[in-house]
Protein backbone atom coordinates (compact mmCIF):
# COMPACT_ATOMS: atom_id res chain seq x y z
CA UNK A 1 0.00 0.00 0.00
CA UNK A 2 1.27 3.67 -0.61
CA UNK A 3 2.09 5.91 1.97
CA UNK A 4 -0.11 8.66 2.15
CA UNK A 5 1.14 11.90 0.81
CA UNK A 6 3.55 13.69 2.74
CA UNK A 7 3.34 18.01 2.85
CA UNK A 8 6.37 18.10 0.63
CA UNK A 9 4.53 16.06 -1.72
CA UNK A 10 1.75 18.26 -1.94
CA UNK A 11 3.76 21.47 -2.39
CA UNK A 12 5.44 19.40 -5.02
CA UNK A 13 2.76 19.17 -7.22
CA UNK A 14 1.27 22.29 -6.76
CA UNK A 15 4.25 23.86 -7.92
CA UNK A 16 4.17 21.31 -10.71
CA UNK A 17 0.79 22.91 -11.55
CA UNK A 18 1.83 26.16 -11.86
CA UNK A 19 3.54 24.96 -15.13
CA UNK A 20 0.40 23.36 -16.64
CA UNK A 21 -0.65 24.17 -19.95
CA UNK A 22 2.87 26.31 -20.69
CA UNK A 23 3.35 24.46 -23.50
CA UNK A 24 7.14 24.73 -24.80
CA UNK A 25 8.49 27.06 -22.47
CA UNK A 26 11.72 26.18 -19.84
CA UNK A 27 10.53 25.54 -16.98
CA UNK A 28 13.43 27.24 -14.33
CA UNK A 29 13.27 26.50 -10.95
CA UNK A 30 16.29 26.41 -7.97
CA UNK A 31 14.97 25.09 -4.74
CA UNK A 32 15.04 21.47 -4.01
CA UNK A 33 10.69 21.42 -4.26
CA UNK A 34 10.18 24.14 -6.99
CA UNK A 35 12.87 22.08 -9.74
CA UNK A 36 11.23 18.52 -8.81
CA UNK A 37 7.72 20.63 -9.77
CA UNK A 38 9.20 21.87 -13.21
CA UNK A 39 10.59 18.28 -13.72
CA UNK A 40 7.31 16.41 -11.92
CA UNK A 41 4.94 18.60 -14.49
CA UNK A 42 7.46 17.71 -17.62
CA UNK A 43 7.52 13.79 -16.54
CA UNK A 44 3.66 14.35 -16.02
CA UNK A 45 0.87 16.19 -17.76
CA UNK A 46 3.39 18.74 -19.71
CA UNK A 47 5.65 16.69 -21.74
CA UNK A 48 6.98 19.76 -24.00
CA UNK A 49 8.58 22.02 -21.15
CA UNK A 50 12.40 22.36 -21.40
CA UNK A 51 14.25 21.51 -17.95
CA UNK A 52 17.65 21.34 -17.01
CA UNK A 53 20.24 19.64 -15.02
CA UNK A 54 20.32 21.97 -12.41
CA UNK A 55 23.50 23.67 -14.73
CA UNK A 56 24.36 24.34 -18.03
CA UNK A 57 22.02 21.19 -19.75
CA UNK A 58 18.96 21.17 -20.81
CA UNK A 59 18.25 17.17 -20.48
CA UNK A 60 16.62 14.76 -23.05
CA UNK A 61 14.32 13.81 -20.08
CA UNK A 62 13.46 15.33 -16.41
CA UNK A 63 16.48 13.83 -14.35
CA UNK A 64 16.45 13.16 -10.58
CA UNK A 65 17.69 15.64 -8.28
CA UNK A 66 21.26 16.05 -8.69
CA UNK A 67 22.05 14.04 -11.11
CA UNK A 68 23.24 13.88 -15.00
CA UNK A 69 21.24 13.30 -17.56
CA UNK A 70 22.04 12.85 -21.84
CA UNK A 71 22.17 16.40 -23.41
CA UNK A 72 18.99 17.72 -26.00
CA UNK A 73 20.32 21.73 -25.78
CA UNK A 74 23.15 23.98 -24.15
CA UNK A 75 21.72 27.07 -21.76
CA UNK A 76 25.15 28.29 -20.00
CA UNK A 77 23.79 31.18 -17.75
CA UNK A 78 24.45 34.17 -20.63
CA UNK A 79 21.36 32.34 -22.50
CA UNK A 80 19.41 32.27 -19.39
CA UNK A 81 19.83 36.10 -19.85
CA UNK A 82 18.89 36.31 -23.16
CA UNK A 83 15.79 33.50 -22.64
CA UNK A 84 14.74 36.45 -19.92
CA UNK A 85 14.50 38.65 -22.82
CA UNK A 86 13.13 36.41 -25.27
CA UNK A 87 10.47 35.64 -23.03
CA UNK A 88 9.65 31.53 -23.82
CA UNK A 89 9.96 31.13 -19.83
CA UNK A 90 8.45 30.30 -16.65
CA UNK A 91 10.28 31.01 -13.43
CA UNK A 92 9.60 29.95 -10.05
CA UNK A 93 11.39 32.29 -8.08
CA UNK A 94 11.77 32.64 -4.33
CA UNK A 95 11.62 35.26 -1.89
CA UNK A 96 12.77 36.41 1.71
CA UNK A 97 9.95 38.55 1.73
CA UNK A 98 6.96 39.32 -0.57
CA UNK A 99 4.31 42.43 0.34
CA UNK A 100 0.82 41.76 -0.96
CA UNK A 101 0.61 43.74 -4.43
CA UNK A 102 3.49 40.87 -5.25
CA UNK A 103 6.88 42.82 -4.49
CA UNK A 104 9.28 40.17 -3.72
CA UNK A 105 12.85 40.40 -2.07
CA UNK A 106 16.22 38.80 -2.06
CA UNK A 107 18.55 41.25 -1.81
CA UNK A 108 18.66 42.46 1.91
CA UNK A 109 17.03 42.99 5.15
CA UNK A 110 17.10 46.54 6.68
CA UNK A 111 18.15 49.88 5.21
CA UNK A 112 19.89 49.26 2.30
CA UNK A 113 22.57 51.55 2.52
CA UNK A 114 23.57 49.50 5.43
CA UNK A 115 21.54 46.52 5.79
CA UNK A 116 20.57 44.49 8.96
CA UNK A 117 20.87 41.53 7.02
CA UNK A 118 22.68 41.29 3.72
CA UNK A 119 21.34 38.27 1.29
CA UNK A 120 22.09 37.45 -1.89
CA UNK A 121 21.20 40.99 -3.92
CA UNK A 122 18.43 41.47 -6.83
CA UNK A 123 20.15 38.46 -8.90
CA UNK A 124 17.66 37.97 -12.04
CA UNK A 125 14.78 38.96 -10.11
CA UNK A 126 14.00 42.62 -11.74
CA UNK A 127 14.62 40.87 -15.12
CA UNK A 128 12.34 37.58 -14.82
CA UNK A 129 9.40 39.40 -12.98
CA UNK A 130 9.17 42.37 -16.18
CA UNK A 131 9.75 39.60 -19.10
CA UNK A 132 9.03 36.14 -17.64
CA UNK A 133 5.84 34.48 -16.21
CA UNK A 134 6.94 34.09 -12.87
CA UNK A 135 5.77 31.81 -9.86
CA UNK A 136 7.44 32.12 -6.63
CA UNK A 137 8.08 29.00 -4.50
CA UNK A 138 8.32 29.90 -0.24
CA UNK A 139 9.37 26.85 1.85
CA UNK A 140 8.32 28.64 5.18
CA UNK A 141 5.07 30.49 4.83
CA UNK A 142 5.34 33.28 7.74
CA UNK A 143 4.84 36.84 8.20
CA UNK A 144 8.47 37.63 8.20
CA UNK A 145 8.06 36.48 4.69
CA UNK A 146 4.49 37.92 3.99
CA UNK A 147 5.56 41.48 5.19
CA UNK A 148 3.52 44.81 4.93
CA UNK A 149 6.60 46.46 2.97
CA UNK A 150 9.73 44.63 1.65
CA UNK A 151 13.13 46.31 2.34
CA UNK A 152 14.44 46.08 -1.30
CA UNK A 153 12.14 45.78 -4.73
CA UNK A 154 13.77 42.81 -6.27
CA UNK A 155 10.92 41.17 -8.55
CA UNK A 156 8.00 43.61 -9.30
CA UNK A 157 4.92 44.14 -7.89
CA UNK A 158 2.09 41.99 -10.06
CA UNK A 159 1.09 45.48 -11.72
CA UNK A 160 4.09 45.95 -13.06
CA UNK A 161 5.11 42.72 -14.31
CA UNK A 162 4.64 40.59 -17.20
CA UNK A 163 3.13 37.86 -15.27
CA UNK A 164 2.78 36.91 -11.75
CA UNK A 165 1.05 33.64 -12.05
CA UNK A 166 1.09 31.98 -8.49
CA UNK A 167 2.93 31.36 -5.16
CA UNK A 168 2.84 27.90 -3.62
CA UNK A 169 4.12 27.78 -0.07
CA UNK A 170 3.82 25.03 3.05
CA UNK A 171 0.82 25.56 3.62
CA UNK A 172 -0.99 27.22 0.85
CA UNK A 173 -1.63 27.97 -2.99
CA UNK A 174 -1.80 31.64 -3.50
CA UNK A 175 -2.64 33.97 -6.71
CA UNK A 176 -2.94 37.69 -7.45
CA UNK A 177 -6.35 37.59 -8.12
CA UNK A 178 -7.02 40.10 -4.83
CA UNK A 179 -8.30 43.92 -5.34
CA UNK A 180 -5.57 45.61 -7.34
CA UNK A 181 -3.78 42.31 -8.10
CA UNK A 182 -3.05 41.74 -4.73
CA UNK A 183 -1.74 38.44 -2.97
CA UNK A 184 -5.05 35.87 -2.61
CA UNK A 185 -5.80 32.70 -1.06
CA UNK A 186 -6.60 29.92 -3.20
CA UNK A 187 -6.21 26.35 -1.73
CA UNK A 188 -4.66 25.27 1.74
CA UNK A 189 -2.91 22.37 1.69
CA UNK A 190 -4.38 19.53 3.54
CA UNK A 191 -3.99 20.00 7.15
CA UNK A 192 -3.88 23.40 7.18
CA UNK A 193 -6.90 25.75 7.33
CA UNK A 194 -7.62 29.10 6.12
CA UNK A 195 -6.97 30.46 9.55
CA UNK A 196 -3.85 29.41 9.97
CA UNK A 197 -2.76 30.88 6.26
CA UNK A 198 -4.25 34.27 7.22
CA UNK A 199 -2.32 33.82 10.80
CA UNK A 200 1.00 33.51 9.09
CA UNK A 201 0.36 36.43 6.88
CA UNK A 202 1.50 39.62 8.20
CA UNK A 203 -1.24 41.35 5.89
CA UNK A 204 -4.70 41.13 4.94
CA UNK A 205 -4.77 37.96 2.63
CA UNK A 206 -7.20 38.41 0.04
CA UNK A 207 -10.12 35.42 0.13
CA UNK A 208 -12.26 34.17 -3.11
CA UNK A 209 -15.79 35.46 -3.78
CA UNK A 210 -17.60 33.78 -1.29
CA UNK A 211 -14.54 33.75 1.02
CA UNK A 212 -13.14 31.00 3.87
CA UNK A 213 -15.66 28.63 3.08
CA UNK A 214 -14.77 29.09 -0.83
CA UNK A 215 -11.06 28.73 -0.61
CA UNK A 216 -10.30 25.03 -1.27
CA UNK A 217 -8.28 22.29 -0.37
CA UNK A 218 -5.02 21.43 -2.48
CA UNK A 219 -5.32 18.65 -4.76
CA UNK A 220 -3.08 15.44 -3.22
CA UNK A 221 -0.48 13.96 -5.89
CA UNK A 222 -2.14 11.44 -7.77
CA UNK A 223 -0.22 7.78 -7.69
CA UNK A 224 1.62 7.76 -10.71
CA UNK A 225 2.69 11.43 -9.49
CA UNK A 226 3.92 10.45 -6.53
CA UNK A 227 5.83 7.37 -8.04
CA UNK A 228 7.23 9.52 -9.93
CA UNK A 229 8.80 11.49 -6.93
CA UNK A 230 9.53 8.99 -4.89
CA UNK A 231 11.44 6.15 -7.14
CA UNK A 232 12.10 8.48 -10.20
CA UNK A 233 12.91 11.84 -9.11
CA UNK A 234 13.99 12.03 -5.80
CA UNK A 235 14.37 8.93 -4.73
CA UNK A 236 16.99 10.39 -1.85
CA UNK A 237 14.04 12.37 -0.37
CA UNK A 238 15.45 15.74 -0.35
CA UNK A 239 12.13 17.39 -0.59
CA UNK A 240 11.18 16.39 2.91
CA UNK A 241 14.01 17.96 4.00
CA UNK A 242 12.77 21.69 2.99
CA UNK A 243 9.46 21.08 3.78
CA UNK A 244 9.53 18.34 6.95
CA UNK A 245 6.30 16.48 7.58
CA UNK B 1 54.09 34.99 -14.56
CA UNK B 2 53.12 34.21 -11.52
CA UNK B 3 50.32 35.10 -9.39
CA UNK B 4 52.52 37.42 -7.48
CA UNK B 5 53.57 39.31 -10.41
CA UNK B 6 50.14 39.82 -11.84
CA UNK B 7 48.93 41.02 -8.11
CA UNK B 8 51.91 43.59 -8.24
CA UNK B 9 50.33 45.02 -11.23
CA UNK B 10 47.40 45.88 -9.63
CA UNK B 11 47.44 49.84 -9.17
CA UNK B 12 45.48 51.22 -5.90
CA UNK B 13 42.08 52.45 -7.17
CA UNK B 14 41.92 50.01 -10.12
CA UNK B 15 38.66 48.63 -11.36
CA UNK B 16 38.85 45.23 -11.10
CA UNK B 17 37.03 42.24 -12.99
CA UNK B 18 36.59 39.00 -12.28
CA UNK B 19 35.17 35.89 -14.33
CA UNK B 20 33.64 32.83 -13.10
CA UNK B 21 30.03 32.82 -11.61
CA UNK B 22 29.51 32.79 -7.66
CA UNK B 23 31.74 29.51 -6.38
CA UNK B 24 32.67 28.33 -9.83
CA UNK B 25 35.83 28.46 -11.98
CA UNK B 26 36.76 31.50 -9.75
CA UNK B 27 40.88 32.45 -10.35
CA UNK B 28 41.24 32.26 -7.01
CA UNK B 29 45.36 31.74 -7.11
CA UNK B 30 45.10 35.24 -8.36
CA UNK B 31 42.59 36.61 -5.70
CA UNK B 32 44.90 35.07 -3.00
CA UNK B 33 47.96 36.67 -4.30
CA UNK B 34 45.74 40.33 -4.52
CA UNK B 35 45.31 39.77 -0.62
CA UNK B 36 48.66 39.75 -0.59
CA UNK B 37 49.99 42.43 -2.28
CA UNK B 38 49.33 46.14 -1.10
CA UNK B 39 46.94 46.70 -3.70
CA UNK B 40 44.15 48.55 -1.73
CA UNK B 41 40.81 50.80 -2.75
CA UNK B 42 39.44 48.41 -5.33
CA UNK B 43 35.89 48.52 -7.41
CA UNK B 44 35.40 44.93 -8.04
CA UNK B 45 32.60 43.87 -11.00
CA UNK B 46 31.35 40.18 -10.81
CA UNK B 47 28.99 37.73 -10.70
CA UNK B 48 30.56 36.96 -7.18
CA UNK B 49 31.32 34.77 -4.85
CA UNK B 50 34.21 33.95 -2.40
CA UNK B 51 36.57 35.91 -4.58
CA UNK B 52 34.52 39.14 -3.27
CA UNK B 53 34.47 37.46 0.01
CA UNK B 54 38.37 37.43 0.46
CA UNK B 55 38.66 40.32 -1.25
CA UNK B 56 36.58 42.18 1.56
CA UNK B 57 38.36 39.98 4.61
CA UNK B 58 41.59 41.74 3.30
CA UNK B 59 40.08 45.45 2.96
CA UNK B 60 40.62 45.77 -0.29
CA UNK B 61 37.34 46.29 -1.56
CA UNK B 62 35.99 50.15 -1.50
CA UNK B 63 32.85 49.40 -4.14
CA UNK B 64 31.49 45.91 -5.21
CA UNK B 65 29.79 46.14 -8.55
CA UNK B 66 27.68 43.08 -8.74
CA UNK B 67 23.88 41.20 -9.48
CA UNK B 68 24.82 39.09 -6.47
CA UNK B 69 27.49 37.21 -3.87
CA UNK B 70 26.83 33.59 -3.20
CA UNK B 71 28.74 30.32 -2.33
CA UNK B 72 25.90 28.77 -4.33
CA UNK B 73 25.97 25.23 -1.95
CA UNK B 74 26.30 28.01 0.60
CA UNK B 75 23.49 30.59 -0.16
CA UNK B 76 25.32 33.50 1.21
CA UNK B 77 29.04 34.90 0.93
CA UNK B 78 30.18 35.43 4.52
CA UNK B 79 32.39 38.32 4.13
CA UNK B 80 30.33 40.28 1.47
CA UNK B 81 27.31 40.47 4.17
CA UNK B 82 29.96 41.47 7.19
CA UNK B 83 31.33 43.78 4.76
CA UNK B 84 27.84 45.18 4.05
CA UNK B 85 26.27 45.14 7.23
CA UNK B 86 29.60 46.95 9.10
CA UNK B 87 29.21 49.77 6.37
CA UNK B 88 32.69 48.92 5.17
CA UNK B 89 32.25 48.99 0.93
CA UNK B 90 29.79 50.41 -1.46
CA UNK B 91 27.45 48.93 -3.58
CA UNK B 92 26.38 49.16 -7.59
CA UNK B 93 23.74 46.50 -7.50
CA UNK B 94 22.49 45.56 -10.69
CA UNK B 95 20.39 43.02 -12.25
CA UNK B 96 22.10 39.83 -13.84
CA UNK B 97 20.82 41.32 -16.88
CA UNK B 98 21.56 44.77 -16.76
CA UNK B 99 24.95 43.66 -15.58
CA UNK B 100 25.48 41.54 -18.66
CA UNK B 101 24.77 44.57 -20.94
CA UNK B 102 27.31 46.77 -18.65
CA UNK B 103 30.09 44.17 -19.84
CA UNK B 104 28.67 43.55 -23.48
CA UNK B 105 28.53 47.33 -24.02
CA UNK B 106 32.25 47.83 -22.89
CA UNK B 107 33.47 44.82 -25.03
CA UNK B 108 32.01 46.77 -28.00
CA UNK B 109 33.40 50.12 -26.66
CA UNK B 110 29.24 51.45 -26.84
CA UNK B 111 28.54 53.41 -24.13
CA UNK B 112 25.63 51.99 -22.94
CA UNK B 113 23.13 49.21 -23.88
CA UNK B 114 19.16 49.03 -23.29
CA UNK B 115 16.87 47.43 -21.51
CA UNK B 116 14.27 45.98 -19.58
CA UNK B 117 16.13 44.38 -16.85
CA UNK B 118 15.81 46.62 -13.86
CA UNK B 119 12.84 49.09 -14.75
CA UNK B 120 10.35 49.48 -11.95
CA UNK B 121 12.54 47.56 -9.45
CA UNK B 122 14.68 48.90 -6.04
CA UNK B 123 17.63 49.15 -8.40
CA UNK B 124 16.82 52.03 -10.05
CA UNK B 125 16.47 53.65 -6.56
CA UNK B 126 19.44 52.41 -4.92
CA UNK B 127 21.61 53.67 -8.28
CA UNK B 128 20.47 56.83 -9.22
CA UNK B 129 23.00 57.11 -11.60
CA UNK B 130 21.32 54.83 -14.20
CA UNK B 131 19.54 56.55 -16.71
CA UNK B 132 16.43 55.19 -18.71
CA UNK B 133 16.68 56.05 -23.01
CA UNK B 134 13.98 55.90 -25.09
CA UNK B 135 13.28 54.34 -28.37
CA UNK B 136 13.14 56.12 -31.34
CA UNK B 137 10.65 53.45 -33.12
CA UNK B 138 7.51 53.24 -32.17
CA UNK B 139 6.74 49.19 -31.66
CA UNK B 140 3.29 47.62 -30.01
CA UNK B 141 2.14 48.80 -26.77
CA UNK B 142 4.51 51.96 -27.22
CA UNK B 143 3.78 53.98 -29.84
CA UNK B 144 5.97 57.11 -28.49
CA UNK B 145 9.14 54.33 -28.65
CA UNK B 146 9.76 51.46 -25.43
CA UNK B 147 11.60 53.30 -22.00
CA UNK B 148 14.27 50.91 -21.50
CA UNK B 149 17.04 51.16 -18.89
CA UNK B 150 20.79 52.43 -20.43
CA UNK B 151 23.25 49.75 -19.05
CA UNK B 152 26.18 51.82 -18.60
CA UNK B 153 29.58 50.37 -20.04
CA UNK B 154 31.30 48.36 -17.22
CA UNK B 155 34.92 49.53 -18.60
CA UNK B 156 37.51 47.33 -16.63
CA UNK B 157 40.99 48.74 -16.28
CA UNK B 158 41.71 45.31 -15.70
CA UNK B 159 40.10 41.58 -15.56
CA UNK B 160 41.16 38.04 -13.75
CA UNK B 161 39.81 35.19 -14.96
CA UNK B 162 40.75 30.95 -14.70
CA UNK B 163 40.63 28.92 -17.68
CA UNK B 164 41.58 25.01 -17.89
CA UNK B 165 43.90 25.28 -20.32
CA UNK B 166 46.00 28.14 -22.09
CA UNK B 167 49.02 28.32 -24.00
CA UNK B 168 52.24 30.75 -23.59
CA UNK B 169 50.95 33.31 -25.74
CA UNK B 170 47.58 33.82 -23.68
CA UNK B 171 45.08 32.19 -25.79
CA UNK B 172 42.89 30.27 -23.20
CA UNK B 173 40.18 27.48 -23.01
CA UNK B 174 37.59 26.00 -21.30
CA UNK B 175 36.23 22.43 -20.90
CA UNK B 176 33.51 23.14 -18.23
CA UNK B 177 29.83 23.36 -19.13
CA UNK B 178 29.49 26.87 -19.05
CA UNK B 179 31.84 29.94 -20.40
CA UNK B 180 30.31 32.27 -17.56
CA UNK B 181 31.14 35.73 -18.77
CA UNK B 182 34.98 35.50 -18.81
CA UNK B 183 35.28 36.13 -22.23
CA UNK B 184 33.43 39.40 -22.01
CA UNK B 185 35.36 40.12 -18.68
CA UNK B 186 38.49 39.90 -20.83
CA UNK B 187 37.21 41.91 -23.45
CA UNK B 188 35.47 44.77 -21.63
CA UNK B 189 39.31 44.91 -19.62
CA UNK B 190 42.43 46.72 -20.70
CA UNK B 191 44.28 44.41 -19.35
CA UNK B 192 43.38 40.88 -18.79
CA UNK B 193 45.13 38.55 -16.66
CA UNK B 194 44.55 34.51 -17.29
CA UNK B 195 45.60 31.81 -15.01
CA UNK B 196 45.08 28.07 -15.98
CA UNK B 197 45.17 25.11 -14.46
CA UNK B 198 47.83 23.69 -17.22
CA UNK B 199 49.90 25.72 -20.05
CA UNK B 200 49.78 23.48 -22.98
CA UNK B 201 51.55 23.83 -26.46
CA UNK B 202 48.53 23.05 -28.58
CA UNK B 203 44.80 22.57 -28.08
CA UNK B 204 42.72 19.74 -28.18
CA UNK B 205 39.14 19.90 -28.22
CA UNK B 206 36.71 21.88 -30.86
CA UNK B 207 37.96 25.60 -31.33
CA UNK B 208 34.64 27.05 -29.93
CA UNK B 209 36.61 25.92 -26.48
CA UNK B 210 38.92 28.61 -27.11
CA UNK B 211 37.19 31.46 -25.37
CA UNK B 212 39.94 34.16 -24.31
CA UNK B 213 42.28 35.76 -27.16
CA UNK B 214 45.70 36.85 -26.82
CA UNK B 215 44.60 39.87 -28.31
CA UNK B 216 43.11 40.53 -24.91
CA UNK B 217 45.64 38.72 -22.29
CA UNK B 218 48.98 40.65 -20.82
CA UNK B 219 49.83 37.54 -19.17
CA UNK B 220 48.79 34.21 -18.37
CA UNK B 221 49.79 32.27 -15.19
CA UNK B 222 50.26 28.38 -14.62
CA UNK B 223 48.13 27.94 -11.24
CA UNK B 224 47.41 24.32 -11.14
CA UNK B 225 44.09 23.83 -8.63
CA UNK B 226 44.00 27.86 -9.28
CA UNK B 227 40.49 27.87 -9.21
CA UNK B 228 40.26 25.76 -5.78
CA UNK B 229 38.07 25.84 -3.41
CA UNK B 230 35.73 26.73 -6.41
CA UNK B 231 34.99 24.22 -8.92
CA UNK B 232 36.85 24.11 -12.17
CA UNK B 233 35.09 20.92 -14.30
CA UNK B 234 36.05 19.02 -15.55
CA UNK B 235 38.83 19.35 -14.04
CA UNK B 236 37.72 19.20 -10.34
CA UNK B 237 34.69 19.93 -8.60
CA UNK B 238 33.92 22.56 -5.63
CA UNK B 239 35.78 21.74 -2.67
CA UNK B 240 32.63 21.15 -0.35
CA UNK B 241 34.29 20.72 2.83
CA UNK B 242 36.92 23.52 2.41
CA UNK B 243 34.37 25.81 1.40
CA UNK B 244 32.55 25.04 4.85
CA UNK B 245 35.43 25.34 6.76
CA UNK B 246 35.80 28.99 5.12
CA UNK B 247 32.18 30.08 5.69
CA UNK B 248 32.53 28.65 9.28
CA UNK B 249 36.15 30.22 10.13
CA UNK B 250 34.23 33.85 8.76
CA UNK B 251 32.38 34.00 11.85
CA UNK B 252 34.95 33.19 14.30
CA UNK B 253 38.08 35.23 14.79
CA UNK B 254 40.29 32.76 16.07
CA UNK B 255 39.18 30.20 12.98
CA UNK B 256 39.84 33.19 10.52
CA UNK B 257 43.64 33.72 12.01
CA UNK B 258 44.40 30.47 10.93
CA UNK B 259 41.95 29.55 7.77
CA UNK B 260 44.29 33.08 6.16
CA UNK B 261 47.31 32.29 7.86
CA UNK B 262 47.36 28.84 6.14
CA UNK B 263 44.87 29.62 2.88
CA UNK B 264 46.27 32.65 1.94
CA UNK B 265 49.55 34.01 3.93
CA UNK B 266 51.11 31.43 3.20
CA UNK B 267 51.50 31.74 -0.42
CA UNK B 268 50.22 29.26 -3.01
CA UNK B 269 52.24 26.49 -2.97
CA UNK B 270 51.33 26.42 0.84
CA UNK B 271 48.03 26.52 0.02
CA UNK B 272 47.94 24.01 -2.91
CA UNK B 273 49.52 21.30 -0.42
CA UNK B 274 47.05 22.17 2.99
CA UNK B 275 44.10 21.44 0.05
CA UNK B 276 45.54 18.42 -1.07
CA UNK B 277 45.60 17.02 2.32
Amino acid sequence: MTAPPTRAEVAVAACADAWRGDGEVLAAAMAPCSVLGARLARASFSPDLLTTDGAAVLTREPVPLGADGEAEGWLPFRDHLWLVLHGRRHVMLGASQMDAEGRSNISCVGDWERPTAQLLGVRGCPGNTVRNTVSYWVPRHSRRVFTPKVDMVSGVAAADAHELRRVVTDLAVMDFGGPGRTLRLVSAHPGSTVQQVRDATGFDLALPEGGAAAVAETRVPTGEELRLLREVLDPGGVRDKEVPG
Amino acid sequence: MTPDDIAAAIPDGAVLGIGGWGSRRKPMALVRALCRSPARDLTVVACAGPDLGLLCAYGKVRRAVVPFATLDSVPLEPWFRRAREEGRIALTEYDEGLFMFGLLAAAHRLPFLPTPAGLRSDVMRVNPELRTVRSPYPSPGHPGGEELAAAPALRLDAAFVHVNRADRRGNGQYLGPDPYLDDLFAKAADRTYLSCERIVEGFDGPPQTLLISRATVAGVAETPGGAHFTSCEPDYGRDERFQRAYAAAAKDPGAWDRFRASAVDAGEDAYQREARR
